[in-house]
């Protein structure tokens, strides 16, 4: 395996070859670690925060336009529960709520009753990976589990690549990794790179998102460098964060990561997702979110196959603000099924 | 129902935005309360112009009549400067916190009726809301609380000065309120009462404001609003009782300014055009330059005076930065001023527009490669497009005139010496933009840059405590921060001053010499670039006693020895960055070696001027302390480090102007000299002197002192001759950057008015006598601050 990354690295051979799965968009095959261009990497904290404050006075939705735009996230959710006391039975409520996040009379009022509108995915931990395949049937919406020693990701690692392997042999079609934030903090891209390429390895024809856990990266050069290495090393997404570091989604790390994506895209043409998670739970923070998506990377990553939020209460906000569209009345949580 | 239901499927599959329009009905409603014709608002009333002429504004998004205004003539700005005069004689004696809380009102006033100036403003001017609403309308309103707080300290911080009195002040299209804001808020605070024309395109927010004032109790007369075309702008600049002129807008009318005022002894302040570089290196945040440029050039549809119109981008990322750029110019979007979804609205005019127009189709003639973002404009109204001009050469037209819409011109550089070259390679001076993630580079090239603001990874970012201003022909005076305070304001010791008296040169009475040993013939020249030099005409000029007696004779210097002298004063540029220990050093020591040959200086003196020994000693003993006072300041005149609200720091450094030339007072010739060449050469300016045209001796008998004192070569140079005439060439010569002449009426009139030409900073007496003895008169800040110009550097912080 040594011997394989280090082949990997050295030359522009790349082993997975470009191939369709159950996600309408390509994988990404990688490419070698390029580390003068990981070290070229500027951010401006300043200039990154100036854009991001300032697009939400440049874009805006309303009425159908933004009902529209908010049933479009529900489609992006990676509906999520990722908590110690979780159970298969409040897994398999999740499931049903994936399945129908919107009431019906509230899609039928908004024109949208014949189109199937699911979440993305369901998120699980891989205790409970098959019991959402279970639950999710037929309905086409992919598993996700989180893997790799979810948070933290300091397990051992072969027992890190057996537990992806076990989740996608459980059925996840998506792998959400955690990278090792020590390799990021000590500036050690070759390994990101070797564990990331084992990571991707072990996935098979699972998509794999590598979670950067950007709370504790800190700074925003870090964030953008460890994007590019997990890009090179072939993530298929890019995620923020587990929820469970301190600091979660933000608008500025979303941007940098946007950026290290159009960035690879212009080397490579390789068109990667983007996750944001943890701290995404009003109906008005989304919009931001989707502005910056079609703003920066353009309309094709407001779609699920490009564009996931890793979100619990999101969709609940979301529900309300549908049902207000349609009838003119502030909404109430309790109106709408609990997930 | 169903059509709704529709649309909420094309959204969900297209994607695309939707109109998101503001409201304007509370603003049509005003307008419509207006719908018969505003007058001028004058002394606390809209009042009908006294010809009864008026003109119509129209809305540049669509062309449509927006409101009818009056046109202001003689009787009219007669009427508004009376009462201003009567009003501010009792505003300047309230106490500072009572005119701290009518700033805190107005302040207070512009949030409560944000959206209403926001929509008002967005519709008269074409700009879009977000701007209006996030930008303009906060900032304006923060100018006034900044203002209310120097109007409560004003007593304490500004006890050596005094009001100007009644200020007439024009204002441009492109930010109405804001510049309104910026010319309202310091001349109030600091005791002054207001005339304003506001630009005729765009005189609704005034007019508004005015109303809202009048009802937020802001006593009559103190904000008096005459609205119309250049014409009334021109009375007001010449009226005999305004005190200052505070003027925003083209650098062409600002010299016109200049030049009509030249003489009268009206204060001016000019805010003028730019073309300010956008300096991109190859270590730079990529991305976040490009999203400046953005902020830089299509704020505003770039009708902004510090817009980074001029990209300057390091050769080996010029490709990707360009690539980047253009993708981002085809995500931008314009619309409807009130379209809350859109980053450009519209030109303010159809003749702007054309104007735009033509000078890019120039610039293409000229070679440029033309990229315009293809997006959807708008029809009806006044629009056009997010445009880059790359490859654009020096030589062309668009790389030097200001655009003055979305149009940003693009050119390569090798080196950090070759992009402060290129940025400063301009007559402008406004504002700079430096890229680079590589803190010594960035700050090494901000320091360099000739501009009155340079924003460190930023632009276009303003705050009322942080003076702005330009350089060069962007204009003179600051607005905003402590510095933007001293232009409504005027020095204490300065009043009461009366006209110089100045006796007759006498005749020379020729005498022949006797057979006693006569003293060695000494000749004195020219001292220019460190020698001692022979006039370029070689004639001579006597220097003669009060009683007849030929003294001695200098060099009639001539235009060609000034020009001698302006290109060693620039050869001597290192001085501006000399440490200030060094410059201290050699003051202390023109001062040691004057003091050693005090005796000398003196009789001297005496024999020139006829005063009594003691009179000439006092004025010698004077001199030295006064190269004591600026060998002091030249290590202590420092600048101040401005906290605006983000999370950086602003530094206000003051800068040396450069090279200035200096026509001394006919009086004093030793210490009129000193007073003048010493506060310039301590903060880093050369000097071209011309010495009293009647005692000249004393100025080249310094020479062999500034030859003993380390004083390097270029930094002071004697011309001495006819005042007039070499002050004349030094007004006129468009590489002198400012000018100080201290004389007659005439020669401060003259002085004023040739120096329009490249903008210089002027400082003259207009024939009022100083007490050279004075100290509160003659010596310290006073001069100091006239000898820099602030340069403002912004440097966001954070990783």
């Amino acid at each position: 395996m040594e011997a394989e990354i280090a082949h990997r690295r050295d030359t522009a051979d790349h082993a997975g070859s470009i191939t369709l799965s159950n996600h309408a968009s390509l994988r990404n095959p990688g490419m070698p670690l390029d580390l003068s261009w990981v070290m070229d990497t500027r951010v401006n904290l300043s200039a990154t925060e100036r854009r991001v404050a300032t697009l939400p006075g440049r874009r805006t939705v309303k009425k159908d336009a933004q009902a529209a735009w908010l049933l479009k996230a529900v489609t992006c959710i990676d509906l999520t529960t990722l908590n110690s006391d979780d159970t298969p039975e409040r897994v398999k409520r999740l499931c049903a709520k994936a399945m129908n996040p919107v009431r019906p009379d509230i899609l039928d009022a908004l024109g949208m009753g014949s189109r199937a509108i699911t979440t993305g995915a369901i998120c699980v931990y891989h205790r409970y990976v098959g019991t959402a395949v279970e639950a999710l049937g037929d309905s086409g919406i992919p598993v996700a589990a989180v893997s790799t020693g979810f948070p933290a990701g300091l397990s051992p690692h072969h027992l890190k690549v057996k537990e992806i392997e076990a989740s996608v042999a459980d059925g996840a079609k998506e792998i959400d990794i955690v990278i090792t934030r020590e390799h990021v903090l000590t500036g050690n891209w070759a390994a990101l790179y070797d564990e990331m390429v084992e990571y991707r390895a072990a996935c098979g024809d699972a998509h794999v998102k590598a979670i950067l856990g950007t709370g504790d990266l800190k700074t925003l050069r870090n964030v953008a460098k460890a994007s590019l290495v997990c890009m090179m090393a072939g993530a298929d997404f890019i995620k923020t964060s587990t929820g469970k570091e301190g600091v979660n989604a933000t608008l500025a790390v979303t941007l940098t990561m946007l950026r290290a994506i159009r960035a690879y895209e212009e080397r490579t043409g390789i068109r990667i997702g983007y996750k944001p998670a943890g701290g995404i739970s009003a109906a008005k923070d989304v919009l931001n979110y989707q502005f910056l998506m079609k703003e920066e990377l353009g309309r094709a990553w407001l779609e699920p196959d490009l564009f996931r939020i890793g979100a619990s209460s999101l969709l609940a906000d979301i529900e309300r603000q549908l049902e207000h569209h349609v009838t003119g009345a502030y909404s109430a949580l309790n109106r709408h099924p609990i997930g | 129902m169903t059509a709704a239901t529709s649309n909420v499927a094309k959204y969900f599959d297209d994607m695309s935005y939707g109109p998101a329009p503001e409201a304007d009905t509370e603003a049509r409603a005003w307008l419509a309360r207006h719908a018969s014709g505003f007058g001028h608002f004058i002394n606390g009333a809209f009042v009908p112009s006294a010809s009864g002429k008026s003109f119509d504004t129209f809305e540049p998004a669509t062309g449509k009549g927006l409101a009818r205004l009056s046109i202001g003539d003689k009787a009219d700005v007669d009427n508004a400067v009376a009462c201003a005069r009567k009003a501010q004689a009792q505003w300047a004696k309230l106490p500072g916190h009572a005119r701290a809380r009518h700033l805190y009102a107005l302040a207070r006033m512009i949030q409560r009726h944000a959206r209403l100036i926001s929509v008002v403003e967005a519709l008269d001017n074409g700009k879009p809301i977000r701007e209006t609403r996030d930008i303009d309308v906060p900032l304006a309103a923060r100018h006034f609380y900044h203002h209310a707080g120097w109007a409560q300290i004003q007593d304490t911080e500004f006890a050596d000065h005094v009001p100007v009195g009644v200020v007439g002040q024009i204002i441009p299209w492109n930010f109405p309120f804001l510049m309104l804001a910026w010319k309202l808020a310091p001349a109030l605070a600091l005791g002054n009462a207001v005339v304003l024309k506001p630009a005729e395109f765009t005189s609704l927010t005034a007019l508004l404001f005015a109303e809202l004032a009048s009802a937020a109790g802001l006593p009559a007369g103190l904000i008096n609003i005459v609205t119309g075309e250049g014409e009334t702008g021109a009375l007001l600049v010449d009226h005999p009782d305004v005190d200052k002129i505070a003027f925003t807008g083209s650098t062409d009318v600002g010299r016109i300014i200049r030049e009509r005022t030249a003489g009268s002894g009206k204060s001016l302040t000019l805010e003028l055009g730019g073309k300010s570089p956008f300096i991109v290196f190859d270590d730079a945040d990529l991305d976040g330059a490009v999203e400046g440029v953005v902020d830089a050039i299509w704020f505003n549809q770039g009708q902004v005076c510090c817009a980074g119109s001029r990209i300057l981008v390091q050769e080996g990322v010029s490709a990707l930065f360009h690539e980047r750029l253009k993708r981002r110019m085809q995500t931008l979007r314009v619309g409807q001023p009130l379209d809350k979804c859109i980053d450009m609205g519209a030109i303010v005019a159809p003749v702007q527009l054309s104007r735009i127009e033509s000078l890019v189709k120039k610039g293409i003639a000229e070679g440029a490669v033309l990229h315009q973002a293809q997006i959807d404009l708008p029809k009806g109204g006044s629009f056009y497009p997010p445009t880059l001009l790359s490859g654009v050469h020096p030589t062309s037209a668009v790389a030097t005139e200001e655009i003055f819409g979305p149009v940003a011109v693009s050119m390569t550089f090798r080196t950090p010496e070759e992009a402060i070259q290129l940025a400063n390679h301009t007559r402008y001076g406004l504002a700079a933009s430096v890229w680079s993630e590589t803190i010594g580079l960035a700050l090494n090239v901000a320091a360099k840059l000739a501009a009155g603001v340079v924003w460190v990874n930023a632009t276009n970012l303003f705050d009322a405590a942080v003076g702005f201003g330009g350089k060069r022909e962007s204009g003179f005076g600051r607005e905003g921060g402590r510095e933007g305070c001293y232009e409504y304001l005027k020095p204490r010791a300065w009043i009461g001053r009366k006209a110089r008296t100045v006796a007759p040169v006498p005749q020379v009475k020729s005498t022949a010499g006797d057979f006693a040993l006569p003293m060695i013939d000494r000749t004195a020249k020219l001292f220019i670039g460190g020698k001692q030099a022979r006039p370029d005409g070689n004639y001579s000029r006597p220097v003669v006693s009060p009683k007849g007696k030929l003294i001695g004779e200098v060099g009639e210097g001539n235009r060609k020895d000034i020009r001698n002298a302006v290109v060693a004063a620039h050869a001597a540029s290192g001085w501006a960055s000399a440490t200030a220990h060094n410059r201290a050093q050699i003051l202390y020591y023109i001062a040691e070696n004057l003091s050693g040959r005090a005796d000398a200086f003196a009789d001297r003196i005496g024999a020139m001027t006829g005063v009594s020994a003691s009179a000439a000693k006092a004025e010698v003993e004077a001199s030295i302390t006064r190269l004591f006072t600026y060998g002091a300041w030249a290590d202590k005149y420092e600048g101040v480090i401005h906290q605006p609200p983000l999370r950086g720091v602003a530094l206000a450094m003051p800068e040396a102007q450069g090279v200035v030339g200096v026509v001394c007072p006919p009086e004093a010739p030793l210490l009129g000299f000193i007073s003048l060449v010493a506060p310039l050469i301590a903060t880093g300016n050369r000097v071209v002197a011309v010495p009293s045209e009647p005692h000249p001796l004393a100025a080249t008998d310094f020479y062999s002192i500034l030859e003993t004192s380390d004083v390097p070569a270029g930094v002071v140079n004697i011309v001495t001759g006819p005042a007039e005439e070499l002050a004349k060439t030094l007004a006129t010569h468009n590489d002198v950057d400012a000018l100080w002449a201290f004389g007659t009426p005439e020669l401060s009139t003259m002085v004023e008015k040739l120096s329009a030409g490249n903008l210089k900073r002027t400082f003259v007496d207009h024939g009022k006598a100083t007490d050279w003895l004075d100290r509160t008169a003659a010596e310290g800040a006073l001069y100091l601050r006239r000898a820099v110009d602030i340069k403002n550097i912004w440097i966001p912080y954070g990783e």
